[in-house]
């Protein structure tokens, strides 16, 4: 993967965003402007890296899964359940570290439980994983005893609110699981192994490579990237809300993953790719909110802005029409 | 879940051990989907209790068939009254009926239903776009004739909650025009989106213009504090911040000075209903076909600590 | 002759492969026509050019001496042409009369006049000796019954030409005679059948005539009653009998330590348990016709699904071959037959296919050096003669021979002691055939063994030790040293019946 390469391959997602970002600033002018408030960084942009934080760590994951050929609906249900966990053990009044630890296990146990499924008992994913994502609420209701389980520890608080040097904590958080996830793939085998294992799973497996344990391994990161982003959405409100957290979210991580351009066949992928493809969802996002539009059109706008860029960016659309016009098939008697 | 066990045999036993005279009340709840519900629950047991009453107690779990059959069963064990929290406004018709044959009266706590008034005795609720107009009568007396932007943090998109409580609010600041929304955006009742869009709404309104919150329940208004914190403003001093429910939680703000007011959605439902429940017993006085809960505001005035810490073991 | 059908230098290439080389074909009013050929030789192709499913790339059909060029097969249909798939292409839950009737339904005041379609119903299945409920759903019926309604459907949409596509393969005795007794009643009506059948038995028991295709060509064919058994194998496969027999590779018998050693080795269901030994150096052939269990005993020993029987030892240790890590670890390859879908890695590149193997025993975190693989791919590119335009080309865009050297190199550069090709000269084009060969003999020298399965008699006789010839599943004969010949394998294959007996 030479740097020339990788960088054609993101092109069409970074030029969305810049697209995406000028229209903004022309209905919202002062969307581009970064002041220090508080000794922190303050401005539309910082809320776009902060606020996209879950999605960005959800996609991470969610990436990988999708270049098995696999898919995880669970990560909104797990990010519910670790934040629980984590909420209720700083609130029993657990070191910090000790929580942490049990909320990405927590994570890790998920993932590896669909992982399980989806490998070893050849359930699809999109029904195993729905298995997670029903239960889960429900287990982490189990956890929170039904309601918002708010704590103060401070400690935990700043995973969420949190700043280093002016940089709002998530924006590091998801940045740094980004550059961490990345550097492991380009520097072992596991990215070449997964791609096999996406593109052509029987030959993969004729080849020798442990097809089983690959696939679990992609959900057992997924299941971790779904903790942090449970720690983040948790600490963010200071509480773990069983019924709302992560709700949705992975639907809008399967979103930035397409927008990536990333097959959800499996396959190729770029990690980098769906993360600009989280922050074109979050730039959507927050740029309906500045615009002031009655509420009921933002479902609505959403729609109409991701239609548009998956169209606009779809790259197998002309290898398809074309190959359509090649093969004519008729329908059999 | 041992413990739980033998927690419910001691109540089972508690109960058992009430006077005989104690009238037997059967509550079919929908579940414990939110804190509120919860809180309704513990209520209404603490009220049964307070009053003597049997309560015998039925979780449906959001589902209408669980309910209707928990209602049957209260009939065939021949209860004194039915309280019942319905899941859903439509179905009702027969087993209400059937109570009724049995001379069951069936009070509706905190939702409606579609049948006809006769089947049931009456029907204890708030009133939502009251709730909205005594957080906009509030506003208008704090803020005098200064002029206010206020920005409105609204409930789910086409829910009924946000519909009537944003209409009561508007209605509560009508003829002020000194008292304007600026921005309306939905946060989805909870709190993670309600401190997102209230980021929005500080970047967009430039902060200093803001001079009310008005959030359409107490979580968004806990989300959108932190935000306001976070921009370096001071909720509660720099931006009033006045919202609906009075979960726990809000008290918490209040008493720290972040939040202002709060309208309280009472989870005692119970406590009008076994009023109604008991002067019918007593002498069949036939209570008014809806009973209006009252919807009280609190402020910072109000010792907040002390009612976060006689709400916080509520459930909520 | 009185020709319904005439097709002419049929030509239809895929990426990579001529599936058909100007074939000629031509079908005769009241006749069954068997198409004969292995796997791959073109029969599926042919078919689909003429009934419109696939667009020909050269040739001209002729149909009562009018040239067609069917669009669909629906098209096909209302020029006359019929098709029925081995697998029913009817709707299972519609009723049977819905099935015969669908898209031209009675009507009545515009609504479907369903009495009517029953009555319309009946009186086509009445030709079949098919009294069934048409009003009852088409899956309530076995196999054999559900194929006389597609074959009815068939021949009343189109009267010139029928096609059944392996009709029988589900079909026991009995209802392959009640099938037969249909067939030939049409015949006797006029229509000309095309029958595609493996079963030998089934082919002189119904056809008049037939054609075998192989690699893309018509190789011959004629009257049944002309074309002996053996001589019908020997076109299938691809021996000529002019042709002098090639001289065999000799060599030595090798006394050495066996490389590999199985005993009463087997999977239930897929193949019989099997003694085998294959001592270094050694080149096993193993011969078979299609659904002989060749490939089942080849993907057996390399750990494939598992075997459920016997012992298997390599390199002198006992091994469990549970998995094909397991296999790999015990120093084994192997070049699947289906290179698509078993084989290569289409979206990946060159490199990344031929490092995949050694990538896979590595584990994923200890890659190999990227300038390691540059060299060790360059190395092969050049040993192989991969023709691609760099190392990093999408694999699925070489052709067929490429990719079978690439396959080739992913094993080459694990230096295994025991390689298992499964037809590694299949599809492939001549060049890259010889090199192919070239290579075969070249591992064997150096003292690699090899189990190679294939249906190129000639080449599998030249350079095989020894060829063990299949049949049902199960090993019904070896030929060792001066034994192996072409001739032999051919009337080894050939000996007996095929695997059901139709009566």
């Amino acid at each position: 993967m030479t740097l020339p390469a990788g960088l054609a391959r993101i092109l069409p997602m970074l030029a969305t965003l810049v697209l995406l970002v000028a229209a903004i600033t022309v209905v919202s002018p002062g969307f581009l402007e970064i002041s220090v408030a508080n000794g922190r960084l303050y401005g539309s942009p910082i809320d776009v890296l902060n606020r996209g934080a879950p999605v960005a760590l959800l996609a991470i994951g969610m990436t990988l899964v999708i270049a098995t050929g696999g898919i995880d609906l669970s990560v909104g249900a797990v990010m519910a359940i670790c934040g629980a966990v984590a909420a209720k053990m700083v609130t029993l009044g657990y070191p910090l570290p000790v929580t942490l630890l049990a909320a990405l296990a927590t994570g890790a146990a998920c993932g590896l439980w669909n992982g399980l499924l989806v490998s070893v008992l050849r359930i699809q994913p999109i029904i195993a994983t729905l298995i997670l994502m029903v239960a889960g609420r429900g287990i982490a209701q189990l956890v929170t005893e039904g309601a918002i389980l708010t704590f103060s520890d401070p400690g935990l608080a700043f995973l969420g609110s949190g700043a280093v040097l002016g940089v709002p904590f998530p924006v590091l958080l998801w940045t740094a699981a980004a550059v961490g996830t990345i550097l492991v793939l380009r520097r072992t085998a596991l990215g070449f192994l997964i791609e096999a294992v996406g593109v052509n799973a029987r030959a993969a497996y004729r080849a020798g490579v442990n097809t089983r344990v690959t696939i679990i391994a992609v959900y057992v990161v997924s299941g971790l990237c779904a903790a942090l982003a449970g720690l983040v959405v948790t600490a963010d409100i200071r509480g773990a809300d069983a019924n709302n957290a992560g709700l949705w979210l992975e639907l809008d991580a399967i979103l930035a993953v397409v927008i990536g351009g990333n097959s959800l066949l499996g396959g190729r992928f770029s990690v980098v790719a769906s993360l600009i493809g989280a922050m074109i969802t979050q730039t959507v996002n927050t740029g309906i909110l500045l615009a002031g539009f009655p509420p009921e059109y933002n479902l609505l706008i959403k729609a109409w802005i991701v239609l548009v860029i998956l169209v606009v960016q779809s790259p197998r659309l002309r290898p398809l029409l074309a190959r359509r016009r090649a093969m004519r098939r008729g329908t059999p008697t | 879940m041992k413990n739980l066990t033998a927690y419910a045999l001691f109540a089972t036993t508690a109960l058992a051990a009430l006077p005989a005279a104690a009238e037997t009340v059967g509550f079919a709840q929908i579940g414990s989907e939110s804190g509120w519900r919860a809180a309704e629950t513990t209520v209404t047991r603490q009220e049964a209790e307070k009053r003597g009453h049997d309560l015998k107690f039925a979780d449906a779990q959001q589902k209408q068939e669980n309910q209707i059959k928990a209602v049957k069963t209260f009939i065939a064990q021949g209860v004194d009254a039915i309280l019942l929290a319905p899941v859903v406004a439509t179905g009702w018709d027969q087993v209400l009926q059937e109570a009724k044959e049995a001379e069951i009266p069936v009070v509706l706590l905190d939702r409606q239903v579609d049948s006809s008034e006769d089947l049931y005795l009456t029907a204890v609720g708030s009133d939502l776009e009251h709730e909205g107009r005594v957080a906009g009568e509030w506003l208008v007396q704090q803020v005098g004739d200064k002029t206010c932007n206020v920005v409105e943090l609204q409930g789910t998109t086409g829910s009924s909650p946000a519909i009537k409580r944003k209409a009561g609010f508007e209605a509560g600041i009508a003829g002020h025009d000194n008292i304007k929304i600026t921005r309306s955006q939905t946060g989805d009742f909870t709190r993670t989106k309600g401190k997102e869009v209230m980021e929005s709404f500080l970047k967009a309104e430039g902060g200093t213009e803001i001079c009310a919150l008005y959030a359409h329940n107490d979580d968004m208004a806990v989300g959108a504090i932190q935000a306001i914190k976070e921009a370096g403003k001071k909720p509660g001093t720099d931006i009033l911040v006045v919202s609906i429910d009075a979960v726990p939680d809000i008290f918490q703000a209040m008493a720290a000075g972040e939040a202002n007011a709060t309208v309280e959605l009472t989870p005692n439902m119970a406590g009008p209903a076994f009023d109604a429940l008991e002067a019918y017993w007593k002498n069949g006085t036939v209570p008014p076909k809806f009973i209006q809960t009252e919807s009280k505001l609190y402020t910072q005035a109000d010792d907040p600590q002390a009612i976060y810490e006689s709400k916080k073991n509520l459930g909520y | 002759m009185d020709a319904v059908l005439e097709a002419r230098g049929i030509t239809k290439r895929f990426p990579g492969t001529v599936a058909l080389d100007a074939v000629d074909f031509t079908l005769a009013r009241g006749e069954v026509h068997a198409l004969l050929g292995e796997n791959g030789a073109g029969k599926s192709t042919l078919i689909k050019c003429l009934t419109g499913a696939y667009a020909r790339d050269g040739g001209t059909v002729l149909l009562d001496g009018r040239p067609v060029a069917p669009r669909s097969t629906a098209d096909a249909q209302a020029l006359g042409i019929g098709t029925v798939y081995q697998e029913v292409n009817l709707l299972p839950n519609l009723t049977v009369a819905e099935n015969l009737m669908l898209g031209r339904e009675p009507r009545r005041l515009g609504l479907t006049d369903r009495r009517g379609a029953g009555r319309e119903a009946a009186r086509l299945l009445a030709d079949y000796d098919l009294d069934i409920d048409v009003t009852r759903p088409l899956d309530a019926y076995s196999v054999a019954v559900q194929q006389i309604v597609a074959i009815a459907r068939a021949v009343s949409l189109s009267d010139k030409v029928l096609i059944l596509d392996e009709p029988t393969a589900s079909l026991d005795a009995a209802e392959v005679e009640r099938l037969f007794g249909i067939l030939r009643r049409l015949r006797g009506r006029g229509l000309a059948i095309v029958f595609i059948s493996h079963f030998l038995d089934q082919v002189y028991a119904i056809a008049d005539r037939l054609t075998v295709l192989r690699n893309g060509r018509n190789v011959g064919g004629g009257p049944a009653a002309g074309v002996d058994r053996l001589a019908l194998v020997n076109m299938m496969l691809g021996h000529d009998l002019a042709q002098a027999e090639t001289g065999h590779r000799a060599r030595a018998p090798d006394d050495g330590p066996p490389a590999a050693q199985f005993r009463d080795f087997g999977r239930s269901g897929r193949v019989e348990p099997f003694d085998l030994t294959i001592r270094k150096g050694e080149i096993v052939g193993l011969a078979g016709l299609l659904g002989s269990g060749r490939t089942e005993m080849a993907e057996a020993i390399f750990g494939i699904d598992g075997s459920d029987s016997g012992t298997a030892e390599v390199g002198g240790t006992a091994r469990r071959l549970d998995s094909p890590r397991a296999a790999i670890r015990a120093g084994m390859g192997f070049c699947p037959e289906d290179r698509k879908t078993d084989g290569i890695v289409a979206d990946l590149g060159v490199r990344e296919n031929m490092m995949l193997a050694l990538q896979a025993r590595r584990g994923w975190t200890r890659p190999v050096a990227r300038r390691e693989q540059d060299r060790m791919v360059a190395d092969y590119i050049r040993r192989l003669d991969i023709r691609t335009p760099h190392a990093e080309k999408r694999v699925g865009e070489l052709s067929g021979g490429n990719q079978q050297k690439v396959i080739l190199a992913r094993w080459l550069l694990m230096n295994p002691g025991f390689l298992i090709l499964d037809e590694p000269t299949r599809g492939i084009d001549v060049g890259a055939h010889a090199e192919i060969i070239r290579v075969i003999e070249e591992l064997c020298d150096r003292g690699m063994s090899l189990l190679v399965i294939s249906s190129e008699l000639d080449e599998l006789a030249a350079y095989s030790d020894r060829v063990i010839v299949m049949r049902d599943r199960r090993q019904v004969a070896e030929l060792a040293g001066a034994a192996v010949s072409t001739g032999a394998i051919v009337a080894a294959i050939a000996a007996a019946p095929q695997q059901r007996t139709a009566p």
